[in-house]
This record gives C-alpha cells, sequence and structure tokens, in this order.
C-alpha cells in the first residue's frame, strides 16, 4: 500500500494558537467524520473489516452510525441497484450539511461487472460523489486511505463558504 | 402540500407501495429497511404492530438483484466464475466450488487427488471464516460488541490464509473448472496447523463470553423456534435444519470430494429456538477443525497434479503450453471460443456454510449455457420469515434475521 504520511504542520491543522478559526474548524470536521454504514453488498464485508480489530478505523475519528442524521460521510459500498436507487437519494438528502460520499468498489464506481438491465452504472448517476476508491474489493487498507485523502480535502476546503453545489454526472 | 418540482429537480417524489395508512383496527405498519445494519444486506421487511408484537411480516426482496442468472447466459463458463464469488461473498469458494462441480459433473471429469483435497481444506477454511463472520455480525445485532472485535480478529488470520493461496481477500475464485490453479505455497501448511490448533482455545473463549451470559440468553433463549415440520416444508437445510433436530448434512448423505474418506460428526440440537443454532455453528466450527487436522497427513502423501487431464476441455498445464505447439492452439481455443460441454443438464447441491446450494446448469451442447440456475439457501431462510416472526416482539426481529445467516448476494443474485 501506498505510503501515506499525514503532517498536520503543513496540510493545515495542528496551531492552534496561531491559526484562522477556518483552519481550525475544518481540522475538526476532517478528524471526526462519522460514516453511515450504507453496506449493499460484498464491499460491506470489507468496510466491516475495517472497522473492526484488525484495521480500526476509530483511529482516525471515523464511527459508523445507523441514521443519516448524525452522519457527514457516506461511503457506499457495494452495487446499487435500480430498484435500491431512490432509497439512497432519500438517504442523502437526509443527511445535514457538509457531507461528503466515497464511492467503495467498481461496482459504485461505474457498475463493475454487473453490466446489466438491473444495476445503476456508478452511484454518480444519483448522489455527487467525492472520492471514487477502485477496486473488487477494495482492501480495508485501501478505504482508509481513501477516508485520509477526504481528510486532507476537507481541511483544503473553506469551513464558511456555503458548500458549492455538487455535480452530478 | 407538494414542492414544485422545478425548483428541486434532484428531489425524488416518495412513494409507497401499496400501502394503506387510513386504517380503523389498531395495528401499526412500519418498514425496516432495506438499508437497516442489521438488515444484513438490503432486506425489507414490512411489519404490522399490533402494541409492540407482530401480526404479519411480508419481507420485500430485490434490492440486490444484479441479474448473475442472465449473465450466465452470455459468458463462457470459465468467465462465470469470478462471478460466482459475488454470490455468498462470506464464503466466495464455496460458491466457486458448487459452480465447478457442476460443470465438471456435466463435462464427466474429475479433479486429481490434490486438487481435491485443496477444495477441500479451502472449503472448510471458509466455512470457519462464514460461521465467525456470522458470530460477529449476530453478537453486534444483540448488543454484544466485543465478540465482535474477537471474532473479527480471527477470522483476519483465516482470511490471512486464504490470501496466502489466492491473493484476494474476499472475491477468491480459487477453485478452477477440473482443479485448482496453484499449489499450495511453502510453508502454508504450517501456517494452517499454527491457526487451527489455536483456534478452538478462541471458540472456547466466545462461548465463555456468551454461554451463561444473561443478556445473550434472555434474547435468545426461545427465540425464533422453528419446529421440525416448519423446517422441512419451508426447505431450509444447513444448520437451520439440522437446528430443528433433523440430520441432515450433503456432505453425509451425498458425499462429494473427500467427504466420504474424512471423519467428522454432524452436529444436530432438538432446542430449535436461536440458542441452540449458536451452539450448533460453534459446534461444527470445531468440527471443521478436526478435518483441516485430517486433511493435512493427506495432502503431504498426494501426487502434485493439480489439474485434471482432459484436453478438449482444459487448458494443458503452463509449461505445457510454453513448449508444445498442440497445447498452445488448445489453450487459444479454449481462451478464445470457450469449452463446449456435452449436451444435457446437471443440478449439483453441495453443503455451502448456509445450507444447500445447488447449481442447476442446462447445456445445449455451446460455449455458454442455456440456462443456470443457483438454488441458493438464503432465499429459502428468508421466506421463513413470513411465519416464523408472528407473534414475536418487535426487538426480536434483528436477532431472528441474524441467526438465520442470511446473505444478499445469494437471495438476489
Ligand atoms: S465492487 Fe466487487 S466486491 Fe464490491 S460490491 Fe461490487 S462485486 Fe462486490
Amino acid at each position: 500500500m501506498a505510503q501515506h504520511q499525514v503532517r498536520y504542520l503543513q496540510d493545515g491543522g495542528l496551531p492552534v494558537l496561531l491559526t484562522t478559526a477556518d483552519k481550525i474548524l475544518q481540522w475538526g470536521r476532517s478528524n471526526s467524520l462519522w460514516a453511515l454504514t450504507y453496506g449493499l453488498a460484498c464491499c460491506a464485508i470489507e468496510m466491516m473489516a475495517s472497522g473492526a480489530s484488525r484495521y480500526d478505523f476509530d483511529r482516525f475519528g471515523t464511527i459508523f452510525r445507523a441514521s443519516p442524521r448524525q452522519a457527514d460521510l457516506m461511503i457506499v459500498a457495494g452495487t446499487l441497484t435500480k430498484k435500491h436507487a431512490e432509497f439512497i437519494r432519500r438517504l442523502y438528502d437526509q443527511m445535514a450539511e457538509p457531507k461528503w460520499v466515497i464511492s467503495m468498489g467498481s461496482c459504485a464506481n461505474t457498475g463493475g461487472m454487473f453490466n446489466t438491465y438491473a444495476t445503476v452504472q456508478g452511484v454518480d448517476r444519483v448522489i455527487p460523489v467525492d472520492i471514487y476508491l477502485p477496486g473488487c474489493a477494495p482492501r480495508p487498507e485501501t478505504l482508509q486511505y481513501a477516508v485520509m485523502m477526504l481528510q486532507k480535502q476537507i481541511r483544503r476546503e473553506s469551513a464558511f463558504q456555503k458548500l458549492k453545489p455538487k455535480r452530478l454526472v | 402540500m407538494k414542492t414544485p418540482r422545478r425548483e428541486y429537480p434532484n428531489r425524488l417524489e416518495p412513494f409507497f407501495e401499496n400501502l394503506v395508512f387510513d386504517r380503523d383496527d389498531n395495528t401499526m405498519v412500519i418498514n425496516f429497511g432495506p438499508q437497516h445494519p442489521s438488515a444484513h444486506g438490503q432486506l425489507r421487511l414490512i411489519l404490522e404492530l399490533d402494541g409492540e408484537q407482530i401480526v404479519k411480516a411480508v419481507p420485500d426482496i430485490g434490492y440486490l438483484h444484479r441479474g448473475m442468472e442472465k449473465m450466465a447466459e452470455n459468458m463462457i463458463y470459465n468467465e462465470f466464475l469470478p462471478t460466482t464469488d459475488r454470490m455468498d461473498y462470506i464464503a466466495a469458494t464455496s460458491n466457486n466450488y458448487g459452480f465447478a462441480l457442476a460443470v465438471e459433473k456435466l463435462l464427466g471429469i474429475e479433479a486429481p487427488r490434490r486438487a481435491q483435497i485443496i477444495r477441500t481444506m479451502l472449503l472448510e477454511l471458509n466455512r470457519i471464516i462464514s460461521h465467525l463472520f456470522w458470530l460477529a455480525t449476530h453478537a453486534l445485532d444483540v448488543g454484544a460488541m466485543s465478540i465482535f472485535l474477537y471474532c473479527f480478529r480471527e477470522r483476519e488470520f483465516a482470511m490471512d490464509l486464504m490470501e496466502d493461496y489466492c491473493g484476494a481477500r474476499l472475491t477468491h475464485s480459487a477453485v478452477r473448472i477440473g482443479g485448482v490453479p496453484l499449489d499450495l505455497p511453502d510453508g502454508w501448511i504450517e501456517k494452517l496447523a499454527h491457526y487451527i490448533n489455536k483456534l478452538p482455545k478462541d471458540i472456547e473463549d466466545y462461548e465463555g463470553l456468551l454461554d451463561q451470559n444473561r443478556i445473550w440468553k434472555m434474547r435468545l433463549e426461545d427465540v425464533g423456534v422453528i419446529p421440525p415440520e416448519m423446517a422441512e416444508t419451508w426447505g431450509c437445510s444447513g444448520p437451520t435444519l439440522r437446528g430443528s433436530g433433523i440430520p441432515w448434512d450433503i456432505r453425509k448423505e451425498e458425499p462429494y470430494e473427500l467427504y466420504d474418506e474424512l471423519d467428522f460428526d454432524v452436529p444436530v440440537t432438538d432446542s430449535c429456538d436461536s440458542y441452540g443454532r449458536y451452539k450448533l455453528y460453534m459446534q461444527e466450527m470445531r468440527e471443521s477443525i478436526k478435518i483441516l487436522k485430517q486433511l493435512i497427513p493427506m495432502y503431504k502423501e498426494s501426487d502434485p497434479q493439480i489439474m485434471a487431464h482432459a484436453p478438449q476441455y482444459i487448458s494443458a498445464p503452463k509449461e505445457d503450453i510454453m513448449t508444445q505447439n498442440y497445447s498452445l492452439m488448445q489453450h487459444f481455443v479454449l481462451v478464445t471460443q470457450g469449452m463446449r460441454p456435452p449436451v444435457g443438464e446437471v443440478y449439483v447441491a453441495t453443503e455451502s456454510p448456509k445450507g444447500e446450494l445447488g447449481f442447476y446448469i442446462n447445456s445445449q451442447g455451446g460455449p455458454y449455457p442455456y440456462r443456470l440456475k443457483v438454488r441458493a439457501p438464503s432465499f429459502w431462510h428468508t421466506s421463513i420469515l413470513q411465519e416464523l416472526l408472528v407473534g414475536h416482539y418487535i426487538a426480536d426481529v434483528v436477532t431472528i434475521i441474524g441467526n438465520l445467516n442470511i446473505v444478499f448476494g445469494e437471495i438476489d443474485r
């Protein structure tokens, strides 16, 4: 796996004394990303594994919540079918701003190997996606890497600006 | 009041399927799932409650229907094998194996002995992985978080073994039609021996935490009672059937692979409830360990051939392809056009960790199956919910769903 280091001093963060409210707010946000359990298929098992003992997601401040109202991050893990597509949009709309989406696995990215009448060819047709994570099933380490990339992205953003409307594909 | 659609073009209109909300009786209709953390995938239940008691339950499936059986009709046989991984994704090898065995029956070939030993090892290892996962998620639903963490710890070690062998953690594709692709890597057997020596102690630990645990007993005992007649009429199989006191295991009844040479018991319990099934799963893991222990010496005695010899259907070993022109041509034809099994149909059932997993293949002599049907055990265990849930309390729903060990990739396919 790629070596990835979080440099709190450079990537916007730790210096509390001389910093902008922006940075400290985003630092706090990025380190307490609560994820909505959105396990749809096989990838959900790897998502659970990354929350369990060996990979331990709590180190990143990521705790899985069952309610969209308490979640900042939606990890779409698995195949989205046309029958389910309505619900994912409804749950996404129920999440409070600011919110982010990680699309985990080939199925969520593009439909993957299931190019059939029943599957949605990528969740980005229904909800806007921030990070695409390739792999069938991606390993837990890669999911954690994706969350770290997202954290980096959040630290770069401004806290008080209204989020730009995200684009659907 | 309706919001004008122009303002929110992305918002969808909610719709409710045939649900009547003006009612005169005292029951309440609630919706459970499809995105519920305890629904084990995408199960949706429409429950009618009288107070806290369920009077009617309708399972609604199809939220993970990916059209796999249709896909099979447009794929050559070897191409479809990785797709079977995604059915019961918790124990992927058992699906690969069920499919490979069905095709082998159709072709009339048999895997060499070493391949059979390796396959049986992988199957039993997958059974352990699946049962550990079952205990982990079931305990999590019932409220025992620590069991979840412990089970995943041991499960990761088994996954490491699988990864050492085939390179994948979840979607293995570790079985091929006619054998296995690779021999076991160096040192694998020792790692396996180490793992299965350690595992019984861990199982004891789980039992120490759960067996006499008051909450665990209160939530499992006499919950989800499946009488033997009910289990039979609804077509249950696997641990769900054996938990109702019916000793039926396809490994014993119609032995495939090496199971007639191996010495193992089929645990059965008469208690019919969730607690009895929990004990049964623990016992089954011990039996799997017993089988694995017997396989290690058998592996050491076997010949190194791992793929069946049938040039018409199966590519030659790599060395032959690299050195012999005829093998290379065969290989080319098999890869580009696929094997053409004889005309006929087969149904082969195997005992997957969840029950009877059957593959039906109808071949018209072409490179694609004319029809492929999967008999997935979880599908039958989901249909039992409409009878089983009635009369239980709403809090028992998650216990029962968790206890039946259903996996949605397999139900909806
Ligand atoms: S990407 Fe692969 S592992 Fe993930 S849900 Fe799709 S088929 Fe399953």
